[in-house]
C-alpha cells in the first residue's frame, strides 16, 4: 500500500496525479475463505480490517452486493458520540470514539474526524431532567458530558433561536465536546482501503442469494459469483438482515424502516457544532463543503426502498425553521433515504447464533455510524474467537428471550 | 407520501391522517402464563419484516380514529389493499406463518 503523505502528494503532483496505485485491489472470488463478511458497508470493512489486523485471519472476503459503502454508509448524517445512558450501551459506543480518535493516522486515510462538540437541546422540565440523569450516568462511566443552561447554549450557537418566544424554548442542553462528524464515505474507504492491503478480498456486485449449511454448521454462502465456501459467515448487512436471516430460518426481531437525510445548497461557515433536538425532532450540521446536513426520525412503516414520505422531510424543516429562523430561505439540494434494521430496544445484536459459524452484527437503527470502529473490532473478535468480546456479550440475541433489554428507547437520546 | 384508502370513511386520505401501528393479525396469547420465554418473546418483539407483500395495522387517527388492515409492498410502497378489522385479507402475502 502506497502510504499518503503531503510528501506524496507533492510528488505526484509533478505527474499531474497520473500515477496513483489504486486504492484496493477488485479480485476474482477465492473458491474458500476462512471468514466470509456479508455486507461491505463501514461496520462490515471494519470488521475485516480489525479481523485481519488483531486476529491475524487474513484468507477472509467481504462481499457486497453493490459498491462498497454505498448504503447507510453514505447515507448517514456523520454524527459521532458517545453519550449514550445505559453502561452497556455507554461502553460499547465510548469504545469506539476512543478509536475514532486515533482512527485517520491508523489508517493513514483522512477521515475528517471532527470533534466540534455535540449540544442536545432540552425544551421541557423532563427533558431537562433526563438530560442530567444522562449526563451524570455519563460521568460515572468516564464520559465527557456536560449540562449547559440557556445562556451557554446561546453562547456556544449564536444563531441558535434560544429566546423566551420560540414555541419550544431551550431550556438548556447537554454537551459532549468530544462528539463531532466524520467524514462518511472516507470511513468506507479509508477501512476498505487498508483491509485490502492486509490481503482482505473485497468482492464487489457480489449478492449473497443463500447461505449453505452442512450438519448443522456454515460451510459457504451462495452468491450471484458461484458459491464461495467459507469456515465462519458474518453478516452485517444493515436493513437487509432480515432477508439474510430468512435464509437460515432465523427469526430476528428486528423491523427496516426508511430513514430520511437531506443537505442544503452550500452555503458561508456558520455553525460550527452539531445541535440535535429530540423535542422538536431534528438535528443537523454544517459539513466542510458548507452544506447543512439535515435528519431526523424514521418513516415510521416498514420500507426497504430507500426512500420515504414527504410529510417526513416536511416536519423534520419544520423543526429545524423552529429552532434556527435563520435557515428560513436556506434551499435544500437534495434529500433521500437509507433503509434502518431497528430493534425494539433501540440497541445493537452482536452475536452468535444456534448455528455453528453464523453470526449476526445489526440491529443498529438509526445510529450506527457513529459505532462504526467499535462495532467493527468487538464483532471481529466475537467471530474470530467464536466468544463475545467483553463489551459484546450484553448485545447477545438471547436478551429479548430473557428480559435483560437495554432500553435506550426515549431515556437516552432517540434521535441519533 | 402514501394515499391511503380507509375502509370506514370509504375515502382516499393522504397518509399524514393516518398512524401505522405494526403487524396485523397478532393473535394476544389467551394464557400467557402457559408460553415459555421464546413463545413470550416471540409475541413480544419477533415481527415479520418482509422484502415483499406485509400485512400491517394502521389507525385512521386524524379522521374515523379506527383501526383497519392493509397489505403493502415494502419495497415498492404499493398498497394492495385496505380491509376492515376482523376481515382476512383476500391478496395473501408469501410469509404467513
Amino acid at each position: 500500500m502506497q502510504k499518503y503523505s503531503g510528501f506524496g502528494l507533492l510528488k505526484h503532483s509533478m505527474s499531474h496525479h497520473e500515477n496513483w496505485q489504486r486504492v484496493w485491489r477488485n479480485p476474482a472470488p477465492k473458491k474458500h475463505y476462512d471468514v466470509v463478511i456479508v455486507g461491505g458497508g463501514g461496520h462490515g470493512l471494519a470488521t475485516a480490517y480489525y479481523m485481519a489486523k488483531e486476529h491475524g485471519l487474513t484468507n477472509i472476503a467481504v462481499v457486497e452486493k453493490g459498491y462498497l459503502g454505498g448504503g447507510n454508509t453514505a447515507r448517514n448524517t456523520t454524527i459521532v458520540r458517545s453519550n449514550y445512558l445505559w453502561d452497556e450501551a455507554a461502553h460499547l459506543y465510548e469504545h469506539s470514539l476512543k478509536l475514532w480518535e486515533g482512527l485517520a493516522q491508523e489508517l493513514n486515510y483522512n477521515l475528517m474526524f471532527s470533534q466540534r462538540g455535540v449540544l442536545n437541546l432540552g425544551h421541557s422540565l423532563q427533558d431537562m431532567r433526563d438530560i442530567e440523569r444522562r449526563v451524570n450516568a455519563n460521568r460515572l462511566n468516564g464520559i465527557d458530558s456536560q449540562v449547559l443552561n440557556n445562556a451557554q447554549v446561546q453562547a456556544k450557537v449564536p444563531i441558535l433561536d434560544c429566546s423566551k418566544n420560540a414555541r419550544y424554548p431551550v431550556m438548556g442542553a447537554s454537551w459532549q465536546a468530544r462528539g463531532g462528524t466524520a467524514r462518511h464515505d472516507a470511513v468506507a474507504w479509508g477501512f476498505a482501503r487498508a483491509a485490502d492491503a492486509l490481503g482482505v478480498d473485497l468482492l464487489q456486485q457480489t449478492e449473497v442469494t443463500g447461505i449453505r449449511r452442512k450438519e448443522g454448521a456454515v460451510c459457504g454462502v451462495e452468491t450471484n459469483r458461484g458459491f464461495i465456501s467459507a469456515n465462519k459467515v458474518a453478516c452485517v448487512a444493515a436493513g437487509n438482515s432480515s432477508t439474510l436471516a430468512k435464509m437460515v430460518g432465523i427469526d430476528l426481531p428486528l423491523e427496516s424502516h426508511p430513514l430520511q437525510a437531506m443537505v442544503s445548497e452550500p452555503i458561508k461557515p456558520i455553525l460550527d457544532t452539531v445541535v440535535m433536538s429530540n423535542h422538536v425532532h431534528g438535528y443537523l450540521s454544517q459539513s466542510d463543503k458548507g452544506d447543512l446536513v439535515i435528519g431526523a426520525g424514521i418513516d415510521s412503516y416498514l420500507g426497504y426502498g430507500q426512500r420515504g414520505s414527504f410529510n417526513v422531510v416536511e416536519h423534520t424543516i419544520a423543526a429545524i425553521i423552529e429552532m434556527f429562523p435563520i435557515f428560513s430561505r436556506v434551499r435544500l439540494n437534495r434529500a433521500w433515504g437509507g433503509v434502518v434494521d431497528t430493534c425494539p430496544d433501540a440497541c445493537p445484536i452482536i452475536s452468535k447464533t444456534h448455528i455453528n459459524g453464523l453470526y449476526f452484527n445489526c440491529g443498529w437503527g438509526t445510529g450506527g455510524f457513529k459505532a462504526t470502529p467499535g462495532s467493527g473490532q468487538v464483532f471481529a473478535h466475537t467471530v474470530a474467537k467464536d466468544e463475545p468480546h467483553p463489551l459484546a456479550k450484553a448485545f447477545n440475541i438471547d436478551r429479548f428471550t430473557s428480559g435483560k433489554l437495554i432500553d435506550e428507547h426515549g431515556a437516552a437520546g432517540v434521535a441519533h | 407520501m402514501l394515499h391511503i384508502h380507509c375502509p370506514y370513511c370509504e375515502e382516499y386520505r393522504e397518509e399524514e391522517e393516518f398512524n401505522v401501528v405494526g403487524e396485523a393479525h397478532i393473535v394476544r396469547p389467551t394464557a400467557p402464563e402457559e408460553l415459555s420465554d421464546e413463545q413470550w418473546a416471540s409475541y413480544l418483539f419477533f415481527r415479520k419484516n418482509p422484502r415483499g407483500l406485509h400485512h400491517e395495522m394502521w389507525a385512521h387517527s386524524h379522521g374515523c380514529r379506527k383501526f383497519f388492515n392493509m397489505t403493502r409492498h415494502t419495497v415498492t410502497y404499493q398498497i394492495m389493499e385496505t380491509y376492515k378489522m376482523g376481515l382476512q385479507p383476500s391478496i395473501i402475502a408469501e410469509d404467513t406463518k
